[in-house]
């Protein structure tokens, strides 16, 4: 591609791509990190064969993109200009795709989505119940086009917005209009974007630097990931025009390792954007030079932590250091520093194309815009959603969701990440919210979302988080370190059966105390699953603590697998399956667990026809 | 030069200073675990925690980190700081029961009671020993590796370096190194002979232990009994400096 001389060549560029857009039909198949799991480069390559045999390859276009956000339905694509959407696409079925696209559109019936309330299936992306509710202004693009071509993020109004700040707007006035637009950070802390970079403004130390934090560590969160695999250029739109604003010359973008698509996708970006005079020296002829870096973090989860991640680009050991002096004041090298979140910097063409007040006209009133969260769990639609701020979890879980499976009851939802908090079932019209999800003892943090069905066991959920949070923890500050260990000590007591009254008071009185003094987020959030489960499971607690039971029957060492006599019907399949021998009974008679041999797997129960096998 | 606002009281500082050492200059006592006056401040052991006031927002902060900056209001014995301290306290005498200055501080805290199991671990992380041989002796010979549960202050391929000049500074500046004055109750338990003068120890112990800090129970109480044989804990403390 040519250099682009001038802001102006860049409106000049988008309308010669789009005069030279056919109405050629286009197969855009998604190769994100999800799809390629189930099969999206075979279905590619014998899409590509087909095209090939029947020498269409220069009369349909065949694309690869980033993720859709249905993962769990992959691999998906759209069928463009009919948009006609296919999920579930495998290897075999590249014929009648083709053969369909040949064939006037004729719609290949099997692989639309089919509603499973009404059966219905369905044509169209949007119609699909899962993406009806949503709003996609960061992720709506990456079913359009293919992350490794510029020009495909030209021709939907690319770098648009950087032609734009470098026309029209001083530095002053692009702050002024992120602070006005509401972005919070989309990291976890959700701190105004506008009014850090405010505060960077005021230092008159130069250089600057700008950090792109992609470390992800959120077991379950895939959100950047899909962004900088998708549209990786609209992240470093994003970054350009952050680096105009703040008068910075170079931006670190830190990518975890184990993300190698992503990484492979910004370095491809990196690199055309250089060659397209977006970043380098005198940047579309203008006064200002900028350059981006790629750093990969083969980090732990604290390395999301930005004082940890600064440490970590310089080279130093990944651990966090106490704030202030917060980053705009001294971050990288002892410099001002803006960082923030992959999402973060994505909304930022956003608000310029569209208007602060457009942006601001989207949430509630201190939550603007939109929130990606990744839904996983006890959900029949698990996947990437992207929601106006406001909505409530109920349309989350039922709508966009499409409510529980198997008929089960919604018990409750984690929101955060490994240190969100659980919401009960009972808060369901909650609105998304920073300060209402706070309020409620969870929070916004990246967007994890794990709904919980009737069959959990809150007392084990707090437990598996802490586990978690105990070997994340980096250790460095006492609370933190010794505090997590503490709360899962104690958490495993109570799940077998061993807890005391006193135990409740001890969890409440560390977790508080672990919240208010630890040194980072990390701590300082830590504490969420389990004060949040005391708060609103407080008597499952203290059925186990009292009763010595499992109100949901999942914590081993206070349950007992039994056969009920009058429903056996000496099948034998049970003793088939029991690894540890434990049932004994001879074909035909009625069969008996032995209690002390049983290491209660529920093999068995998945297995008995007649539902003999009970617990207690 | 910024003026703050320490319990009530105005205080002009200059800068650059902390507000730990604001607070001292006012003569207001604050605990410390992991802050020495000669070395870098680390922030990691919390106990210096006070109430920060920024206009918008309340939190607890480590003071020995904070800089003193204009405006703050700041208070370092509220009930929200005290509760903190007391129920970390309360983590560390579990953490560490033979530590002389845990225990010490603990009374002094007016704790009565620790709830936790008791797990004599031989290092808090206070990372004085590492600052001191790095700062101080610029030797730089130990440090820590490890994450979470599983990080330790150590020498590099676990043998004594050749940096060490085994001056024994990170074993003076350790407060976790000197055992604590062992009664007769269970090592959970806080003794607080020192607060109330009524030494419980004194009869059953056969050593000295309680030599660092001024104990009054020990200045008044004469010489030492050894008809009960409860020894003091020997530390292990090859992990600092080698065998
Ligand atoms: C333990 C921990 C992990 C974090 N991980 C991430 C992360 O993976 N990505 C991220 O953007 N922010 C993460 N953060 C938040 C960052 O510290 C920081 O607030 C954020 O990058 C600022 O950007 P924002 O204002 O755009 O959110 C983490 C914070 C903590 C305490
Ligand atoms: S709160 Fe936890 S993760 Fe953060 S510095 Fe302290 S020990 Fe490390
Ligand atoms: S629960 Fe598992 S171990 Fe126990 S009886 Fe059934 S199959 Fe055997
Ligand atoms: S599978 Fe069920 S019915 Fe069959 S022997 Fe086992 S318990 Fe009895
Ligand atoms: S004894 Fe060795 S390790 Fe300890 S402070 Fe001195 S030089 Fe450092
Ligand atoms: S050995 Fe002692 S001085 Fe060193 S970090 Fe541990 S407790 Fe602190
Ligand atoms: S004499 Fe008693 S009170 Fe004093 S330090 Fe020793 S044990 Fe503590
Ligand atoms: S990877 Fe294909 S939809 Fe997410
Ligand atoms: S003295 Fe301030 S944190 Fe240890």
């Amino acid at each position: 591609m040519l250099k682009l001389k001038s802001p102006h060549e860049i409106k000049e560029l988008q309308l010669c791509l789009e005069a030279s857009e056919t109405t050629r039909p286009c197969i855009s198949v998604c190769a994100g990190s999800g799809c390629k799991a189930s099969g999206a480069d075979n279905v590619i390559a014998s899409l590509r064969k087909e095209l090939e045999k029947r020498n269409l390859a220069g009369t349909i276009d065949l694309k690869s993109t980033g993720c859709h956000g249905f993962c769990e339905k992959g691999p998906v694509m759209i069928v463009w200009p009919e948009k006609v959407f296919y999920n579930g696409v495998s290897q075999s079925d590249a014929k009648d795709i083709v053969a369909s696209v040949m064939n006037g559109h004729k719609p290949v019936e099997k692989l639309l989505y089919k509603d499973p309330n009404t059966g219905e299936r369905i044509l169209h992306e949007h119609e699909v119940p899962f993406y009806a509710r949503q709003q996609r202004i960061l992720f709506g693009n990456n079913g359009k086009l293919d992350p490794k071509d510029i020009r495909d993020y030209i021709k939907v109004g690319g770098y648009h917005a950087l032609g734009r700040v470098l026309l029209d707007f001083t530095p002053e006035q692009v702050v002024e209009s992120v602070k006005r637009s509401g972005l919070r950070g989309r990291g976890g802390a959700g701190f105004p974007t506008g009014v850090k970079w405010e505060a960077l403004r005021k230092s008159t130390v130069h250089p600057r630097y700008i950090v792109c934090n992609a470390d992800e560590g959120d077991p379950g969160a895939f959100m950047d990931r899909s962004l900088l695999e998708g549209n990786p250029h609209s992240v470093i739109e994003g970054i350009i025009i952050g680096g105009y604003a703040l008068e910075a010359k170079e931006a670190y973008v830190y990518v975890r390792a184990e993300y190698p698509l992503a990484v492979e996708h910004l370095s491809v970006a990196i690199q055309q954007a250089e060659k397209a005079g977006l970043l380098g020296d005198n940047i579309l002829g203008t006064k200002m030079s900028f350059r981006i870096h790629l750093v990969q973090g083969a980090g732990a989860f604290v390395c999301g932590e930005e004082t940890a991640l600064l440490a970590s680009i310089e080279g130093k050991v990944g651990e966090p250091n106490p704030r202030p002096p917060y980053p705009v004041q001294k971050g990288l090298w002892g410099k001002p520093t803006v960082i923030n979140n992959v999402k973060t910097w994505a909304s930022v063409p956003v608000i310029i194309n569209k208007g602060a007040d457009w942006y601001a006209s989207i949430g509630t009133e201190k939550s603007k815009g939109t929130m990606v969260f990744s839904l996983v769990g006890k959900i029949n639609n698990t996947g990437l959603v992207e929601v106006p701020m406001g909505i409530t979890l109920r349309e989350m879980i039922y709508e966009i969701g499409g409510g529980i499976p198997k008929g089960k009851q919604l018990k409750a939802i984690q929101i955060g990440g490994p240190s969100g908090g659980c919401i009960p079932a009972s808060m369901i019209d909650l609105p998304i919210d920073y300060e209402a999800l706070t309020q409620a003892g969870s929070m916004m943090g990246s967007g994890g979302m794990v709904v919980m069905d009737e069959d959990t066991c809150m007392v084990d959920v707090a437990r598996y988080f802490m586990e978690f949070l105990e070997e994340e923890s980096c250790g460095k500050c006492f609370p933190c370190r010794e505090g997590t260990q503490r709360l899962k000590d104690i958490l495993n007591r109570i799940s077998q059966g061993k807890g005391a009254e006193e135990d409740l008071e001890l969890l409440d009185d560390a977790g508080w105390m672990i919240k208010e003094t630890s040194l980072c987020g990390l701590g300082q959030t830590a504490p969420n699953p389990v004060l949040s489960t005391l708060r609103y499971f407080r008597d499952e607690y203290e059925a186990h603590i009292r009763d010595k039971k499992c109100p949901a029957k999942v914590c081993r060492e206070l349950i007992v697998y039994e056969i009920d006599e009058t429903i056996c019907d000496g099948c034998h399949a049970c003793v088939r399956v029991c690894s540890s021998d434990a049932i004994l009974g001879e074909k035909d008679k009625v069969h008996e667990i032995e209690s002390a041999k049983c290491i209660k797997c529920g093999a068995c129960i998945e297995v008995c026809q007649p539902k003999a096998v009970l617990v207690h | 030069m910024p003026t703050l606002k320490i319990n009530g009281i105005e205080v002009e500082v200059e800068k650059g200073m902390t507000v730990l050492e604001a607070a001292r200059f006012l003569g207001i006592p604050i605990p410390t675990l992991c802050h020495e006056d000669a070395l870098q401040p680390y922030g990691a052991c919390r106990l210096c925690l006070v109430e920060v006031s920024n206009g918008r927002k309340t939190t607890l902060q480590a003071s020995c980190c904070l800089p003193a900056d204009d405006g703050l209001v700041v208070f370092t014995h509220s009930a929200r700081v005290e509760r903190a301290r007391k129920l970390l306290l309360e983590m560390y005498v579990a953490t560490c029961p033979s530590s002389k200055r845990i225990q010490d501080m603990a009374s002094a805290m007016g704790l009565r009671e620790c709830r936790y199991e008791a797990k004599h671990e031989t290092c808090i992380q206070c990372g004085l020993c590492v600052r001191m041989c790095e700062q101080q002796m610029m030797a730089g010979a130990i440090g820590f590796s490890g994450r979470g549960v599983n990080r330790s202050v150590t020498r590099p391929f676990d043998m004594t370096s050749e940096l060490c000049r085994q001056c024994g500074a990170c074993l003076f500046i350790c407060p976790v190194c000197e055992s604590r004055c062992q009664g007769p109750q269970a090592e959970s338990t806080l003794c607080n002979g020192c607060l109330n003068i009524s030494t419980v120890c004194f009869q059953s112990y056969d050593n000295a232990m309680c030599f660092l800090e001024p104990c009054h129970a020990c200045e008044i109480g004469g010489p030492f009994r050894a008809d009960v044989g409860v020894k003091p804990r020997s530390k292990d403390l090859t992990h600092i400096v080698g065998k």
